[in-house]
């Protein structure tokens, strides 16, 4: 289900985008790379911002611009939402007079109802009469994307829109994030180079270096490419969808179920049947060939390996692959895998792969030593 | 104290300044936007030509004027064929050559102004379906508003402050021509000086307390910006 074409080539000189993606029509897309990696660019070519001369974009069926055909619409014929870096509130106008700015000038207005949502969600319902100078920077954020919502776009486009804020106001602003992320049909276009957000946000993830798609895909397979520079980082890891199944009290433990079987994790605080997204780094995870009996680890999970590649630091880099289990699967919603087979990143050294003989088929037990919960 | 033809040459400077200076708005604020914004290669030309009144001995430019404006000049033939006679001393004429004169103290505010306004904030407009002349009325507008106060209020002034542009170009023609700054001239020529000592306090009041406004509210930069 392709919603989202979008083809470019532009040459600056020193930079130069050439993309071809097909991107889904729902969830959120992360498109992640360094800067320069031209993520921005491609962002601000499909917003009609800038015009790349050679370009073909396609939106719900729309045509947005056709270089062949000589078509461009311009930004504003564009149904989007856009929020930059910076919260880039009008000064002169207050909070209010902001969000009303767009909505003036469409024609099926939404209606209030729309726009209380958004506000309640956001959480910027008291903060209508004030300046935009006399907000933080974490409000100034929150009410631009209040501003892009409320014109009901068919797609929102989100450039790093944390980057300029800091770590306290980050987390201030990530589970509302989260939220919009549950409750949105519209897809979004997520620019950024942190690894957080795109663990935290993304389904689809697009891997940019210089101009260029690395890689495209769910978040679990893209993430778990091995020729893509992402698993051999120090911060590799994988995301699974998981849903809390129990809780033990006594233990202080939770345990969620995901496509391939069950983890326990340090206590949640969400209801049974709340979904979770759950982060395993590649760095947490060892190997054994056979099933530990005693260990301390609690979460140990038979898996195959499907692949092995060098690391840095004479690392290995192990990617395995989970058996699915059939009356675990049914029971998650998994938006990240259409396969429903879970993938996991494994750094261990290359020393322990070569004792081990680890090789590609091989029937393992990975131990998961630590992991983090998103939301 | 101030006689009735004194109190009619401060009424005529006033019209010809506030004609003027609307003039130079309308005429100004479509031009620094566009010199603002452009990349063409015309841009250093027209600045130029914009800014040079700032440094132009207004005798050279008056008759410059004079010349173009006459019955011989292109300007005066297209004028007189229009049916609109020659512009040199008259009320109209007067008006064309304060606007020239002055258009630099309306334009130089306004493109300051305007280049101050980030293009995110344009950009920004954009993408909440605000067309490009739309974003100019309900955006740079209003973050531009402390510019095209001052460029008014600097326009004005400086046009009530002209003299010889209009000795070359209007003459001396009482209620027509007469502005305050040759009345002042008259009266010292005739050795009025109580007369010109009014009006010249009049003006001198009026130009400080106009920069006072300036530096003081609106608190603009010195006007000494001229090729910034």
């Amino acid at each position: 289900m392709t919603t989202i074409q979008a083809c470019f080539q532009l040459d600056y000189g020193d930079f130069k985008l050439d993309v071809d993606l097909k991107l889904p029509g729902t969830g959120i897309t992360v498109l992640f790379g360094h800067s320069g990696s031209g993520k921005t660019t491609l962002l601000r070519c499909i917003a009609g911002l800038q015009r790349a001369p050679q370009g073909k974009l396609e939106i719900n069926g729309h045509v947005w611009q056709d270089s062949e055909r000589d078509l461009f619409l311009p930004t504003h014929k564009r149904p989007l939402g856009y929020v930059f870096q910076e919260a880039n509130l009008f000064p002169h106008l207050s909070v209010q007079d902001n969000l009303h700015y767009g909505l003036k000038r469409i024609k099926q207005n939404p209606g209030s109802v729309k726009l209380e949502q958004t506000l309640e969600l956001l959480g910027i319902s008291h903060l209508m009469q004030r300046m935009p100078e006399h907000l933080s920077g974490g409000e100034r954020q929150r009410v631009a994307i209040a501003r892009a919502l409320a014109l009901n776009p068919e797609v929102l486009l989100m450039d790093e829109p944390l980057a300029s804020l800091d770590f306290k106001r980050k987390q201030e602003i990530l589970p509302f994030l989260s939220r919009l992320h549950q409750q949105l049909d519209i897809p979004v276009l997520y620019v950024t180079h942190s690894q957080q957000e795109v663990a935290q946000l993304a389904d689809t993830l697009v891997i940019l270096e210089d101009g260029r798609a690395l890689a495209s895909g769910s978040l679990s397979e893209t993430q778990s490419r091995l020729d893509v520079p992402l698993a051999q980082d120090r911060e590799a890891a994988t995301v699974w969808q998981a849903t809390v199944a129990e809780h033990e009290a006594d233990y202080h433990l939770t345990r969620v179920a995901f496509a391939g079987g069950s983890l326990s994790l340090p206590a949640v605080d969400a209801e049974v049947g709340t979904p979770l997204r759950v982060q395993i780094y590649a760095r947490d995870v060892s190997i054994a060939l056979e099933a530990p009996t005693a260990t301390s680890i609690l979460n140990v999970l038979p898996a195959t390996i499907t692949g092995i590649a060098d690391g840095r630091d004479s690392q290995s880099v192990v990617l395995l692959r989970l058996p699915r289990m059939a009356e675990v699967s049914q029971s998650v919603g998994n938006r990240c895998d259409q396969v429903g087979n879970q993938t996991l990143l494994a750094y261990i050294t290359r020393k322990s792969a070569l004792m081990l003989g680890l090789q590609i088929g091989m029937a393992v037990y990975v131990q998961i030593k630590g992991t983090s919960i998103l939301n | 104290m101030l006689t009735s033809a004194d109190l009619d040459t401060l009424l005529l400077t006033g019209k010809i300044a506030g004609i003027a200076t609307a003039l130079m708005l309308l005429i100004g604020t479509p031009l620094a936007w566009w010199l603002t914004r452009t990349s063409s290669p015309f841009k250093g030309i027209i600045n130029t030509l914009v800014a040079l009144p700032l440094v132009l001995p207004p005798s050279v430019l008056g008759f410059y004027l004079l010349v173009l404006m006459g019955p011989a000049g292109p300007v005066g033939k297209l004028t007189v064929w229009l049916g609109l006679g020659t512009l040199p001393f008259t009320f109209a004429g007067l008006v064309v050559a304060s606007v020239l004169y002055s258009i630099p103290f309306v334009v130089q505010p306004l493109q300051a102004s305007f280049s101050s306004i980030s293009e995110q904030a344009l950009e920004a407009a954009a993408t909440l379906r605000a067309s490009p002349l739309d974003t100019f009325f309900s955006v740079v507008v209003p973050l531009a508003k402390p510019g095209f106060l001052s460029a008014a209020i600097l326009g004005f002034a400086h046009t009530v402050g002209e003299f010889g542009v209009v000795l070359m170009v209007g003459g001396n023609i009482p209620d027509k021509t007469r502005v305050v700054s040759v009345q002042i001239y008259n009266h010292v020529e005739a050795l009025e000086y109580s007369e010109a000592h009014w009006l010249a306090g009049c003006l001198l009041l009026f130009s400080f307390s106009v920069l006072l406004v300036l530096y003081t509210v609106l608190k603009t930069q010195p006007v000494a910006h001229p090729l910034k």
